[in-house]
């Protein structure tokens, strides 16, 4: 029965993912000045991000219920939702960046929501980092946890104030200009952009899984090594 | 035999003398600091000679400061000796621990960033010494940035390369902070007064709430080795 729940999801994923494809590419959108064809970017850059945080939220769960039990299964599968979601983080500023190049004129501009994602990235960079620096196994489980439960915390912190400090930003969101705010958006952009946040969102799920796989395998490779060599 | 247990607050006061002896045994260490943070001063003087901009100074002066307390709160874990960390986890409450560790850092820094600042004031142009507003914020910036580095230094300090770990992990999460107070500071360098920045000092106020609880919370979970 689970057997078959799994590939009933990826077979969603697979076919949600297609129509994004080919919807995102070919439906007919609004024309609009400056930012002319590459509106279609919307299906795919937003979807990183929703992917992205989807994923680093369920792994901000899992170290909370890691410090909870301090069952290593729960630090593995944390430890595997950073490794994916910093793909698809990465994958959000690029596909941003070339966004941003053909609209705004500049690969990088100096914007609160652009910083306050570069910051929230490097906080994940050093999580690894951190990782990398310890050996011992459970400790390294148990320093992780806490470094991700605090940053979690401050950095959403962060992201409230950060219009508060920043003044206003030309990216689009909450204040000001047009946005993801649904009414926005034209309605044949929204036969398209809902499904694509799912597919994205079940998509990075689905690697999602495979990186945990392939850790555990990695883990066992590991012990029968350390066993019999 | 019945030994009655201590109280939190004896706990934490008896653990800031013990700070407090420490620091002042190893006076070195907070000599280097401060020697540290006179030589960055000096050679920003002689750096930024006549490029020098209000934004600039307050900027500077900022960024001064967080690289000082992220080499004074390095420190306050890594003299701690496993026999007695463990001689320490027989006899006080985590919370404690971390209490008296935040106060003591915070205590310091408050310390060097005062003769920090008036050191800025008296190289860089004296600008802001006899602003109180800005005064205000020095405090509470210093403070924060103490609070939220010595749950960094408790991470960094059990593992290997810590020098690097502190910087790494302790940048992003004072950047919030920084901003906070570099916008606020230079607002009052402006000429707004204390009701202006009236709602800046709460967030940062909020800030360290917030990293206190935290801290609080997650101690226990690093103390225990």
């Amino acid at each position: 029965m689970n057997q078959y729940r799994n590939t009933f999801f990826k077979i969603l994923t697979i076919a949600l993912l297609l129509y994004v494809l080919l919807g995102g590419l070919l439906f007919k959108v609004p024309e609009l000045r400056v930012i002319e064809q590459s509106i279609r970017n919307i299906y795919f850059h937003v979807g990183m991000w929703f992917a992205m945080i989807f994923i680093l939220f369920w792994g901000f769960i899992n170290s909370l219920r890691y410090l909870n039990t301090f069952d290593l299964r729960y630090d593995q599968i944390s430890y595997a939702t950073v490794k994916t979601g910093l793909v698809f983080g990465v994958l959000g500023i690029i596909t941003g960046m070339i966004w941003a190049r053909f609209t705004w004129g500049a690969f990088w501009v100096n914007d609160p929501k652009l910083n306050g994602a570069a910051v929230g990235i490097l906080v994940y960079f050093a999580y690894m980092i951190l990782r990398s620096s310890v050996d011992d196994r459970v400790k390294k489980a148990r320093l992780a946890a806490v470094f991700k439960v605090f940053a979690f915390v401050i950095m959403f912190v962060f992201i409230m104030i950060l219009p508060r400090i920043s003044g206003p930003s030309i990216h689009p969101g909450v204040d000001g200009n047009p946005a993801l705010a649904t009414g926005d958006l034209d309605p044949v952009m929204r036969k398209v952009f809902f499904p694509a946040i799912l597919a994205w969102m079940l998509f990075s799920y689905w690697i999602f899984t495979l990186v945990l796989r392939s850790d555990r395998i990695n883990e066992r490779i590991n012990e029968l090594n350390a066993r019999f060599l | 035999m019945n030994i009655k247990k201590p109280s939190l607050f004896s706990e934490i006061t008896g653990l800031i003398q013990r700070e407090v002896v420490l620091e002042w045994r190893q006076k070195h260490v907070f000599g280097g600091i401060f020697l540290y943070l006179v030589s960055t001063i000096f050679i920003c003087y002689l750096a930024f000679r006549g490029i020098m901009s209000l934004e600039v100074w307050n900027a500077l002066f900022w960024i001064i400061m967080a690289f000082s307390s992220l080499n004074l709160v390095l420190k306050s874990f890594q003299d701690e000796t496993t026999g007695r960390k463990l001689y320490l986890y027989t006899l006080v409450s985590p919370t404690s621990v971390i209490i008296s560790k935040t106060v003591i850092n915070a205590f310091v820094m408050i310390v060097l960033g005062v003769v920090g600042f008036l050191f800025f004031n008296l190289f860089m142009g004296n600008i802001a010494s006899a602003n109180l507003a800005y005064w205000l914020i020095l405090i509470a910036g210093v403070f924060g940035f103490s609070s939220i580095l010595t749950v960094v230094s408790a991470i960094a300090s059990q593992t290997k390369n810590n020098f690097t770990l502190m910087t790494i992990l302790g940048f992003p999460l004072i950047l919030p902070l920084l901003l906070l107070v570099i916008r606020s500071a230079s607002s009052t360098l402006q000429g707004s007064g204390l009701s202006a920045i009236s709602g800046d000092l709460l967030f940062i106020a909020l800030l360290i709430m917030i990293s206190l609880t935290l801290s609080h919370i997650l101690f226990p979970y690093l103390w225990k080795d």
